[in-house]
């Protein structure tokens, strides 16, 4: 590499990260540690009924005999789960009805974000925010407007109390308890997250989004995601997330589970910009999520789409289970690592019913000293006849120091199947930039749109609002990454 | 215009340049022969700015500024452009977004504001007539799966588009079927302007039929070794580059 290239990739990581304020706000938090009292606490401060509470004491049963994983190509960091806290929520009014019960503090924190929690300032109300702070839902709106058409986006907490019977039917019932350690760690304590229901052959009128902000130190965040699309519903779900920059390494460890019955169809997108860590990879997110959806139904389909720039370590693979036949699951998605940070991530298919048809479209960016793993399963079941898979996996590497490495599983017990897996590793061309510098553009913003236009496809299926948001993003946090 | 003197270059270590001199004035059109390996290629890396191609001696003048300061951003923005002889692919990036960013940084380093997209887009259709290109290819990715000549028009469309001071091109001819060169040739030839320059670079004698020039250049081993009119070139192609290299031979043994 020129010595041009090694002072701009220099420049690359003292890029700041620009979500990284925090908010003074007067908090409620929980002790310190783990213990069957902090889930019992927990439980308690949201009014759980009983066989919620039984619920997550089973899973931490399961937390605590469980060991940690060992097939991850990065070395696991020590958590020490009894050093965090597991429950942390702004003080403030039981329950909030309108915005003005909002502490302004959270306002001018979800505003500085981006994140409008005002109806009439929203163009149109094309997009119902639920805005997750630390442990608790902040505000969710257009909550009347959906429920004109039997739509519900509540919090986590609110399903509970409202719609026991749809949470009690649905919850575990795509990531069980004893899916994996972090899995069962997030039945234990999770706080809060979004619930959405769409009734049978509901279209929902508007795009549905949860915001989530770690803020508070020390604390995990412990979100959880049910979105259920009864027969021949649609809907589409976009997630976002940042979080303060601190020294310390906090833990984010959600559990997203999808039900699409029969002819539904769920889009899942996911923006994820936690804070990565400095340019020594002090500090950042963990991020260890488990996403997976069941298509339950015939017919139904599932789609993942993913763009994550954020956290020191990203660990998911958002899934799908093909169970009704004809069902559909995708899997897009692009992840970047830079400086220290480390994604392993990739997807699940199982395929399980008749005629069901896999689509994964992976694109690892690396820079820096990062390392990016794609790591995907497809798996086709016996009884999966006709059963197709098409998977490709590319890699982009900036400079000469980061790694890409792919992990593709397959396992197939059908003759019938067909499976397709294509699989490229570039390298941003010098002969690219010079093309780009020489027509005048500046080197960054050249490889903004190279990373762009390679991401392409993938940006291509996320709304709108957030296909921009998301180019500008990969452009942002690739600033000064030249090489 | 252009000054160049006593320009050395070397790239991985090797001399290429070895001591060139050249003058253009605003409004002429200079050709470049040589045999291959002459440093004629270089000499366009060299003037846009490649990082691989290294000045170790001697001073490129732009309108009196220095060019060698420059980076190549900054070269394009005060109007160098180089014709690529192989132009790369850029997947997922259209070209028109492209232009779109190229004029915009530009404009920016002169001071201007943003190209309106109405003046952006009457451009666009007006230029891509003069290299008969087609809407579709304007909107494709960035010469992604264009054949070799679709390449070279998009070189001279940008040229078209960006409307450079100094234009390079570097063997824009190579490969090209008569029919495209003379798409490619009719291009260049109404963008010449008396405000502008062009350093014409080729092997053959063929594409100086069609763009012709006010004077010819013969590189030999990093050095140009004679200049003249358009009929130089005609001499070349007659009696080969092997009497440049036994009389620059003969020049060198005095």
């Amino acid at each position: 590499m020129s010595t041009k290239d090694n002072e701009l990739l220099k420049e690359l990581t003292l890029e700041e990260y620009k979500y990284g304020f925090t908010t003074d706000i007067e908090m409620d938090i929980a002790p310190i540690g783990l213990t069957e009292d902090t889930v019992r606490m927990i439980s308690a401060k949201k009014n759980e009924p009983e066989w919620l509470l039984e619920w997550r004491l089973k899973a931490l049963r399961h937390f605590l005999q469980m060991d940690m994983p060992t097939w991850q190509n990065f070395d696991h960091p020590a958590v020490s789960f009894q050093d965090i806290s597991y429950y942390a929520a702004p003080k403030a009014k039981p329950k909030l009805n309108s915005l003005d019960e909002v502490d302004p503090e959270l306002l001018s924190t979800f505003a500085k974000l981006g994140i409008p929690l005002d109806e009439q300032k929203v163009l149109a109300g094309v997009v119902a925010v639920d805005a997750v702070f630390d442990s608790v839902s902040v505000k969710t709106t257009f909550r009347e407007k959906l429920k004109e058409q039997g739509v519900i986006f509540c919090s986590f907490g609110e399903a509970v109390q409202e719609h026991p019977e749809l949470v009690k039917q649905y919850l575990g019932s795509v990531v069980p308890q004893t899916d994996n350690i972090y899995a069962a760690l997030n039945s234990a304590v999770f706080s809060d997250g979004s619930f959405v229901y769409i009734p049978k052959g509901v279209r929902c009128p508007m795009e549905l989004s949860t915001y989530f902000r770690i803020n508070a130190e020390n604390t995990g965040q412990f979100e959880r995601t049910l979105i259920i699309a009864d027969e021949g519903a649609y809907v589409s779900y976009l997630e976002g997330c940042t979080a303060p920059m601190r020294d310390e390494n906090q833990l984010h460890a959600a559990v997203v589970e999808l039900i699409a019955l029969k002819d539904a169809e769920i889009k899942y997108s996911t923006v994820q910009n936690w804070y990565p860590g400095d340019k020594d990879g002090k500090g950042g997110i963990y991020n260890f999520v488990t996403k997976r959806g069941i298509c339950k139904g015939d017919n139904s389909k599932i789609s993942w789409t993913q763009v994550e720039t954020g956290s020191a370590i990203t660990w998911k693979y958002p899934g799908v289970i093909l169970k009704g036949d004809n069902s559909v699951g995708e899997f897009y998605s692009v992840a970047l690592t830079r400086n220290r940070q480390v994604a392993d991530t990739g997807t699940k298919m199982i395929h399980l019913g008749k005629n069901t048809k896999s689509k994964i479209i992976s694109k690892g960016i690396s820079a820096g000293h990062s390392h990016n793993s794609y790591r995907g399963l497809v798996k086709i079941a016996a009884g999966a006849e006709n059963s197709r898979n098409f998977t490709q996996c590319d890699s982009l590497l900036i400079g000469d120091r980061c790694g890409a490495h792919t992990f593709p599983y397959i396992e197939n017990r059908n003759k019938s199947a067909k499976l397709e897996h294509e699989a490229t590793t570039s390298k941003i061309g010098e002969d690219q930039l010079f093309y780009l510098t020489q027509r005048g553009i500046d080197p960054e913003k050249a490889v903004g749109l190279i990373v762009n236009g390679y991401a392409k496809e993938v940006l291509n299926q996320l709304p709108m609002e957030f296909a921009v948001e998301a180019q500008k993003l990969l452009a942002i946090s690739l600033e000064g990454s030249v090489g | 215009m252009l000054s160049i003197k006593k320009l050395h270059a070397e790239v991985e270590g090797k001399e290429i340049l070895k001591g060139l001199d050249l003058e253009i004035n605003a409004g002429e059109v200079h050709a470049i022969m040589g045999p291959n390996g002459s440093g004629k290629s270089t000499l366009g890396n060299v003037l846009a700015g490649r990082e691989s191609y290294e000045v170790t001696e001697g001073e490129v003048l732009l309108d009196g500024r220095d060019l060698l300061e420059l980076s190549p951003e900054d070269r394009a923005r005060e109007g160098v452009f180089l014709a690529f002889q192989y132009p790369v692919e850029i997947p997922g990036v259209s070209n028109i977004n492209f232009l779109k960013t190229a004029i915009n940084e530009i404009r920016e380093y002169k001071g201007l504001p943003p190209v309106e997209a109405r003046d952006f887009l009457n451009m666009v259709k007006e230029k891509q007539k003069l290299v008969e290109f087609e809407a579709k290819l304007a909107n494709r990715s960035l010469n992604e799966g264009f054949s070799g000549g679709e390449k070279k028009r998009n070189e001279i469309f940008q040229l078209a588009m960006l409307q450079p001071k100094l234009a390079i091109l570097d063997e824009t001819d190579s490969g090209l079927d008569i029919d495209a060169l003379r798409i490619v040739a009719r291009g260049v030839n109404q963008l010449r302007s008396k405000d502008n320059a062009f350093i014409v670079i080729t092997h053959y004698q063929r594409l100086l039929e069609y763009i012709v020039p006010d004077f010819v250049h013969v590189l030999y081993n990093g050095r140009i070794v004679r200049s003249g009119t358009k009929e130089l070139a005609l001499e070349l192609e007659e009696k080969g580059y092997d009497w440049i290299k036994e009389t620059a031979g003969a020049e060198n043994a005095i």
